[in-house]
C-alpha cells in the first residue's frame, strides 16, 4: 500500500477479524469483532438505561442523565415533528443512543492492553447503510399507510408553477432518493476520516521516535503528539455531532412523511 | 504519467474539496454566530436549523476525503 508510514497502516484498524467462526446454509455469519463491539455497545446502553429507570420523584445523577438524554430527543422529535413525534421517540432515541455510544467506544482507549484492537462499529458503510435503510423504510411506510398514494404530493411542492411540473418532481424524486446514501455516508466517512486521521498522526509519533537521526523526536513528535490531543477533542465533539445529525435529520424526514411539506 | 503517481495526484487534488468545504462549515458557524449575538433570544430555538447546516456543508467536504480514498485505495 502506498499510503503506510513506516510500518503503521493508519487502514488496518477498520478490518473485521472473525473471532468465532459460524457458517448458515453457505454463508458467513461469523462472530466477528465488530459484533463484539456491538454487543459491547448493547450492554453499555442497556447498563445506562437500566440504572436510571428507577422513576423516583426526586432523581439522582443517574436518573438525571438518562432523562437528560430521552429528554432531549423527545424535544427535537416534538419541534421537528410536532404532537405526532411522540410515536416516533423509542426509534429515534434508539438510533441516536447506539450511534452515540457506538461512536464513543470507537474512541476507548483500549489498545494500551497488547492484543486488544478498539473497532469502531460506525466506521463501516454496511452498518452505516443499514441504519440509514431502516429510517428511511420507516419513512416510506409511515408515509404510505397514513397518506396512500397522496404521498407522491411530497414531490410536488406548494406553489410549483405550471411550467415548471415536468422539472420539480424530478428534482424532488432524485433528491429523496439520494437521502439514505447521505445519511449513511456522512457518518460512516465523518468516523473513518478521523480514525485515519489519528492513525496517521500517532504513526508521525512513534516514527519520529524510533529514527535514527536525534532532531526528529523533538522536531516532529513531540508537536504531533500535541496536536493529537487536540484532534482527539476534536473527534469526541464529531462523535456527538454526527449522532445528533443523524436523529435530527431522521426526525425531519419522519416530518416529511407525517406531516407532507 | 504514471499511472500510480496520476492516482496519487488525484487524491491530493480531491484535497482541495476538503479545504473548501472547511470554508463553507466556517461560514455556517459563523453566520450562525453573528445572528445569535445580534437577538440571543432567539438563538436556541435556531439551533437544529443550525446543525442541518453544519451537515449539508459537511457532506461535501465528506464526499471529496471518499473521491480520495477511492483514489488511493481502490482506483
Amino acid at each position: 500500500m502506498a499510503t503506510e508510514s513506516g510500518k503503521i497502516d493508519p487502514m488496518y484498524q477498520f478490518e473485521i477479524h472473525p473471532l468465532v467462526d459460524f457458517n448458515l446454509f453457505g454463508y458467513d455469519i461469523s462472530f466477528t469483532n465488530s459484533s463484539l463491539f456491538m454487543l459491547l455497545v448493547l450492554g453499555v446502553i442497556w447498563i445506562f438505561m437500566a440504572g436510571g429507570m428507577k422513576r423516583d420523584i426526586v432523581p439522582g445523577r443517574w436518573q438525571m442523565a438518562v432523562e437528560g438524554v430521552s429528554g432531549f430527543v423527545n424535544n427535537m422529535m416534538s419541534s421537528s415533528i410536532g404532537p405526532e413525534g411522540k410515536k416516533y421517540v423509542p426509534f429515534v432515541f434508539s438510533l441516536f443512543m447506539f450511534i452515540l455510544v457506538a461512536n464513543f467506544m470507537g474512541m476507548m482507549p483500549f489498545g494500551i492492553v497488547p492484543g486488544v484492537h478498539t473497532f469502531t462499529v460506525t466506521s463501516h458503510f454496511t452498518i452505516t447503510g443499514i441504519l440509514a435503510l431502516m429510517s428511511f423504510s420507516i419513512v416510506l411506510i409511515v408515509g404510505f399507510w397514513k397518506h396512500k398514494l397522496h404521498f407522491f404530493s411530497l414531490f410536488v411542492p406548494h406553489g410549483t408553477p405550471w411550467w415548471l411540473l415536468w422539472l420539480i418532481p424530478v428534482i424532488e424524486l432524485f433528491s429523496f432518493m439520494v437521502r439514505p446514501f447521505s445519511l449513511a455516508l456522512r457518518l460512516f466517512v465523518a468516523m473513518m476520516a478521523g480514525h485515519v486521521l489519528m492513525k496517521v498522526l500517532a504513526g508521525f509519533v512513534i516514527n519520529g521516535i524510533n529514527a535514527e537521526a536525534l532532531w526528529v523526536a523533538p522536531l516532529v513528535s513531540v508537536p504531533s503528539f500535541i496536536l493529537m490531543i487536540g484532534i482527539t477533542m476534536l473527534e469526541l465533539l464529531v462523535c456527538a455531532i454526527q449522532a445528533y445529525v443523524f436523529a435530527l435529520l431522521t426526525s425531519l424526514y419522519i416530518n416529511d412523511a407525517v406531516n407532507l411539506h | 504519467m504514471d499511472a500510480e503517481a496520476a492516482k496519487l495526484i488525484g487524491a491530493g487534488l480531491a484535497a482541495i474539496g476538503a479545504g473548501l468545504a472547511a470554508g463553507g462549515v466556517g461560514n455556517v458557524f459563523g453566520s450562525f454566530l453573528q445572528g445569535a449575538l445580534r437577538n440571543p433570544a432567539a438563538a436556541d430555538s435556531q439551533q437544529g436549523r443550525l446543525f442541518i447546516g453544519f451537515a449539508a456543508a459537511e457532506l461535501l467536504g465528506l464526499l471529496s476525503f471518499v473521491v480520495a480514498m477511492i483514489l488511493i485505495f481502490v482506483a
